[in-house]
């Protein structure tokens, strides 16, 4: 698991941004159901989807999390204890008074919402506080952002890539960068819920 | 592409120094993507500090207009959302069809997509001839692409499906002449479209309105920006006024949220309150 205090890491971050695409909801699960209620760190979730409506997306997890769980709404302020999913079709952006913002500009890394420019921005906003996490998925959006993230001084957590569906994400992001941990998904969820 | 390291405050002083030069008012804009399009400008021009982009945009007034075209998000398609289009149809046509004459405004019209959607769902209602609609936007490029009411051919099956979702009656190629790998749209659906320079940072009211939409404009603006904006609607609104909104857009967080009757939170159309 590798030589990191997790217990002293406690109260050290603010917000945790994820990243996950194929192969997603299933990790999501597995990690979003391990947090409780009144959770002192918000989470921002990018989810990669078809031509799923995000609303399934949000009431499917809504049912399941004991946190609560919203879409990213422009302008919303980020509350603590709260899990956001970014909309489908939208960048999701974090600005620096902790407010959401969206945007409609060309996708990145063929993707929109794009896990790496949530994540740019997280790193901008909350510096070290910041912890990203990437999970499975087929294409190769977040290596750069989790990145940026680590640059900033926050934590980098990357699944990993022999537990994930698709190993193509966790593993272009630990090319990118030495992430703080790589961690299978129980492990990750044992990380978050220590939290508490 | 590396998101700029340069502080707030540097970007903040560039867009004062554009307002003050150039007029156009970025500086109430949601600054996380006004930092994203900048960096984009930058790699494209391969300028590696904000302070050499700075430089060129205050001296060069050419430079500043190719970098108005990084700044404005073009994004459009025609009856983008079919769902709002097909609201508008039901319920609010309705509605515009008691009245004599009819203006419409389209805030943020870009390049034009949404404007000839408009057109071509009133001319099927037969409210097109009692309509004139204002087309704005800050982008001049963007103006004169929207005024000529050409799209690339390739675009036009995406174009079709949203139409038939909109509840169009026909076929949308029934309003289009092609060309070699473009589409135009019919002359008679421009007739009654005034396009314009505004600037919902800067300039006012400049009509009385009975229809505004003004969608996925407002996400690109801070609070404060967008409250300006929505002022500016519920003043050039007659009472009792319809408000267009994008579907990831509200006012739920602005200082309006009590001005306007939410009609169909899903689509994103608001009453002006009487």
């Amino acid at each position: 698991m590798g030589n990191v205090d997790f217990a002293a890491a406690k109260g050290k971050y603010t917000a945790i941004v994820i990243g996950s695409s194929a192969g997603g909801i299933e990790a999501l699960k597995s990690i979003l159901m391990r947090i409780p209620e009144a959770y002192p760190l918000s989470i921002f979730v990018v989810q990669h989807l078809g031509a799923r409506s995000p609303q399934t997306l949000v009431q499917f997890f809504s049912s399941i999390c004991r946190a609560p769980v919203k879409e990213i709404e422009d302008k919303d302020f980020i509350k603590p204890g709260v899990i956001y999913f970014a909309p489908v079709g939208y960048h999701a952006l974090v600005e620096g008074d902790f407010s959401f913002s969206l945007s409609v500009e060309e996708p990145v890394n063929y993707a929109r919402p794009s896990i790496d420019v949530l994540m740019e921005t997280v790193a901008e906003a909350y510096k070290e506080k910041a912890v990203g996490i990437i999970l499975t998925g087929a294409n190769h959006d977040g290596a750069l952002g989790l990145k940026m993230i680590h640059d900033y001084g926050g934590m980098t957590v990357v699944q990993d890539p022999e537990t994930a569906a698709f190993p193509a994400m966790p593993e272009a992001a630990i090319g990118e960068h030495q992430p703080t941990c790589i961690l299978n998904l129980l492990e990750i969820g044992n990380v978050l819920e220590s939290w508490s | 592409m590396a998101l700029i390291h340069e502080s707030d405050l540097e970007v903040k002083l560039l867009l004062e120094a554009i307002y003050e030069k150039y007029n156009y008012d970025f500086r109430n804009y949601a600054l996380s993507s006004v930092k994203r399009r900048l960096a984009s400008a930058m790699n494209h021009f391969s300028l590696l500090t904000l302070s050499r982009l700075q430089e060129r945009v205050l001296h060069d007034p050419t430079f500043f207009h190719s970098l108005l075209q990084f700044l404005t998000v073009p994004t459009s398609e025609m009856f983008r959302d079919p769902a709002f289009f097909l609201a508008l149809k039901e319920h609010i046509f309705p509605v515009l069809k008691t009245y004599p004459s009819i203006k419409l405004w389209i805030a943020g019209c870009s390049t034009g997509e949404e404007v000839y959607s408009y057109a071509i769902l009133l001319k099927e209602a037969g409210l097109y001839d009692r309509t004139t609609i204002y087309a704005t936007d800050i982008n001049p490029v963007s103006l004169a692409k929207a005024e000529q009411g050409i799209f690339a051919a390739d675009r036009l099956k995406d174009f079709s499906r949203n139409y038939q979702e909109a509840g169009g009656v026909g076929s949308l190629s029934d309003y289009l002449t092609s060309g070699y790998n473009s589409v135009l749209v019919d002359k008679e659906l421009r007739k009654n479209v005034v396009f314009a320079d505004h600037s919902l940072a800067t300039d006012s009211v400049f009509s009385e309105m009975q229809l505004i939409s003004c969608r996925n404009v407002l996400i690109y603006f801070n609070k404060e920006l967008q409250n300006r904006a929505f002022g500016l609607f519920y003043d050039s609104l007659s009472r009792g006024g319809f408000l267009g909104l994008g579907s990831k857009e509200s006012l739920k967080f602005s200082d309006y949220s009590e001005h306007f009757d939410e009609l169909y939170r899903n689509e994103k159309i608001y009453q002006r309150k009487r």
